[in-house]
């Protein structure tokens, strides 16, 4: 243990000392709360600074941790995501007068939880690292404490998600009573040379693992909890409920198949097939008949996870880096979507607001209704924007691997998930609304926007700096 | 090595032993005499109306909460005082890998102090 | 001996833990997780974890289960009888789901116990101590132990948020 040890984790400590900080200036007689919002995004960016040029690549903590370019990309994803997320957050604890410490605090403790799985070289930390993301979360998702709603959602994630990571833990057991170690390095070693005890328990351990990172990014059947969830959660938080567990999740399970079980996947493939495939379907077919647009936004991120879990039953260079790529779009995309529906729900009390709600949106906010269009056609796949470019790459993986049935599903359920994509849309341009007052948009939520332009249709048109960045990400680990 | 806990065992036989023996000795041996006075909720005093169970209130709860998670803190603590002297002479690290631990809980510490958990009203 | 011990252990263990599913009375089973509780302990002393066995009693079995208790009495289910002492398997495919499960895993684990190899390795001088365990954890495992600093702490500020009425 040294200083550079401590460097490597320079962003956690960050993130640690801005969330303490936070609990402290909660904990005033009279709280400013004005200034931890501002705080909150300052720890943040020193965070995002200290992730992307601070320390060099490698080993650390007596091989606890690995530093490399993959590690870097999606940690900065995820402080991106985490920033966007608080920013969309503010104006709506503000509007619902729920503006306290404890939200942003427990976003950044969530957000450590997150750069730690992804950096995790060893089963320990990414069970730690999913704890530190999922707590927090349990509580957010229940935040409202006053909404029945929010702490049905609240309740039902912590069950859930306690018994997700019974599974989980219990494949690290496994896994380590078969390897005798719980570190990438030792378990691929022992994998890939044979001399794991028993290559049944290597396999049933990794099966519950994955059965524990399946329920985290809600692939079905353990998707049951997502609209329940996302739906009676504050908007705020939907927005990084559905984003932040994917992309740490698929982002972990990636590398640990590419690092570790490579040479064992050929015994899964089957369950993979079958996951991703009923995932996409259950998920597409069921946002068909959901009128709520939170609950159609949750359904969607099912059949997204489907989408995404493609990639995981290729694990080869092109897929992975088509993950990223279709990560960066979905996450940035679904969270602005999350934030404009936040903003439709106009201050009523545990109001849904339902595909009505965007009637005459586009006389009302051209803008919003704009961006909103954008969010729903990226995530739908439509050229030119950066959702048609990642599933075009995903897609295209898959299929050089040879599983021809299962991407002819993924496209019919693309064309599915046009109809529902499309409602909001012609809600929003082709029907009166009763109210025709402008929304006001708060300026906190105009990075947001920002960065789903940027992704979104920046990325559609001029591809090549996502897919640069992605790329080398990828060549670190695949 | 295991045979060193055997008096453990022995001594949680015999305890489990008395209190078994004691209770199942009464229930042989004692006399029992029922009356209708004796069966009833209360031998003196007035017969309970309603439920008897009363909700506990959630500040029991949570004071148990907090006893848990410093519990686990001590937990903590103890392996590293046993390693302390041995690890100090080659540098301070292993204190700041302590303070780090405790200055997180202090924090917690004091947020749950300053929001009254402790105040019983 | 050793053997004798670790079968009686289990099989109070597996016991007790089906009556915490199966007995519909909180507290009944709030009091049987104790009882699991120090038959693992049991199972932690023979394989000569000394210090996780006493925390399993200290901790587990202390305190954990006096916060049981409390949510048991908080929640205060139903005043009178619970209508049945058992739980009714009236959901048949719930229970056939979990079988079905079990019975797979299960033949998995055997088959998977089965390869191991016999010999039981002898463990070193020391094994289980406290010290061990110390020099571990503050070297090899820091980054773990300082990551449950954290958890401890979102776990405390969580519940203190959610179950405080007036914070």
């Amino acid at each position: 243990m040294g200083s550079a040890d401590i460097l490597s984790t320079l962003p956690e400590l960050v993130l640690i000392a801005t969330a303490l900080l936070l609990l402290v200036m909660e904990s005033a007689a009279e709280p400013h709360r004005e200034l931890l919002a501002a705080t909150a995004l300052g720890g943040l960016a020193i965070a995002l600074v200290t992730a992307l040029g601070y320390g060099a690549d490698g080993l650390y903590y007596s091989g606890m941790l690995q530093v490399d370019p993959y590690a870097r990309f999606v940690s900065a994803l995820a402080l991106v995501l985490a920033a966007l997320a608080i920013m969309v957050a503010v104006p709506y604890l503000r509007r619902t007068l729920e503006e306290r410490g404890e939200y942003y605090s427990l976003m950044l403790f969530a957000t450590v939880g997150m750069l730690l799985m992804v950096k995790a070289q060893d089963l320990t930390m990414v069970f730690l690292g999913l704890e530190l993301l999922s707590i927090p979360l349990y509580v957010l998702a229940g935040f409202y404490r006053h909404r029945s709603s929010s702490n049905e959602a609240g309740l039902k994630y912590l069950l859930l998600g306690a018994f997700a990571a019974g599974f989980f833990l219990f494949g690290i057991a496994l896994l380590y009573g078969s390897t005798g170690t719980t570190s990438y390095s030792g378990m691929a070693q022992a994998i890939n040379s044979g001399t794991e005890l028993s290559r049944v328990l290597t396999l049933a351990g990794f099966g519950l693992l994955l059965v524990g990172f399946a329920f985290k990014v809600a692939l079905a059947p353990f998707h049951m909890y997502a609209p329940d969830v996302y739906e009676g959660a504050p908007t705020s938080m939907s927005a990084f409920l559905s984003t932040g567990p994917k992309l740490a999740g698929f982002a972990t399970l990636l590398k640990l198949i590419a690092v570790v079980f490579a040479g064992t996947m050929v015994h899964w493939w089957t369950a993979i097939w079958i996951l991703a495939a009923l995932t996409m379907t259950v998920g597409n077919l069921a946002a068909l008949r959901q009128d709520s647009l939170k609950r159609m936004l949750a359904y969607s991120s099912v059949a997204h996870a489907g989408y995404l879990a493609l990639a995981i039953l290729v694990t080869n260079y092109d897929s992975g880096f088509a993950m990223l790529f279709y990560l960066t779009v979905y996450v940035l995309t679904t969270l602005a979507a999350f934030g404009i529906v936040s903003l439709l729900e106009e201050g009523e009390e545990s109001a849904m607001p339902g595909v009505e709600a965007c009637k005459g949106l586009a006389r009302r906010n051209p803008w919003l209704a704009a961006a909103f269009t954008l969010a729903l056609l990226s995530l739908a796949g439509f050229p030119p924007t950066a959702g048609f470019l990642g599933k075009f790459f995903l897609f295209n993986a898959t299929l050089d691997a040879g599983y021809l049935w299962l991407v002819i599903l993924a496209v019919l359920n693309s064309l599915v998930s046009v109809y529902y994509y499309l409602r909001p849309v012609v809600a929003m341009y082709m029907q009166p609304g009763k109210n025709t007052s402008a929304l006001p948009i708060p300026r906190m939520l105009i990075p947001a926007l920002l960065a789903l332009a940027v992704v979104a249709l920046g990325a559609g048109f001029i591809p090549a700096p996502l897919v640069h960045a992605t790329a080398s990400a990828i060549s670190a680990i695949l | 090595m295991i045979g060193d806990y055997l008096p453990i065992l022995f001594v949680f036989l015999l305890a489990a032993g008395f209190a078994l023996g004691a209770l199942g000795l009464t229930h042989v041996v004692g006399p029992r005499i029922k009356t209708r006075v004796k069966l009833s909720a209360y031998e003196s005093g007035v017969d309970p109306v309603g439920p008897t169970h009363s909700r506990l209130n959630v500040r029991y709860f949570l004071i148990g909460l907090v006893f848990i998670i410093f519990d686990l803190e001590v937990v903590f603590l103890y392996p590293w005082a046993v390693i302390f002297r041995e690890q100090a002479a080659q540098g301070p690290f292993i204190l700041y890998e302590m303070l780090f631990f405790l200055v997180v809980l202090l924090v917690g510490y004091l947020y749950i102090w300053r929001k009254g958990v402790f105040e019983w009203e | 001996m050793t053997t004798a011990l670790f079968y009686l252990f289990s099989i109070f263990l597996l016991g007790s833990a089906l009556f915490v599913v199966l007995n519909r009375h909180p507290v009944y089973s709030v009091v049987m997780l104790v009882f699991s509780f120090a038959n693992l302990a049991g199972i932690y002393f023979l394989l000569e974890a000394y210090f996780i066995g006493i925390l399993q009693v200290l901790v587990y079995a202390g305190a954990i289960m006096v916060l049981f208790l409390f949510v048991v009495m908080l929640l205060n289910v139903s005043p009178e009888r619970p209508r049945a002492r058992w739980v009714p398997l009236d959901r048949w495919w719930f229970g056939a789901v979990a079988l079905v499960f079990v019975i797979s895993l299960g033949a998995l684990l055997v088959r998977g116990v089965g390869q191991l190899p016999s010999a039981r390795s002898e463990v070193p001088d020391g094994f289980g101590g406290i010290t061990q365990i110390a020099e571990a954890l503050f070297s090899r495992y820091l980054l773990p132990f300082e990551t449950a600093a954290l958890l401890l702490t979102v776990a405390l500020v969580g519940t203190v948020f959610l179950a405080k009425r007036k914070i």
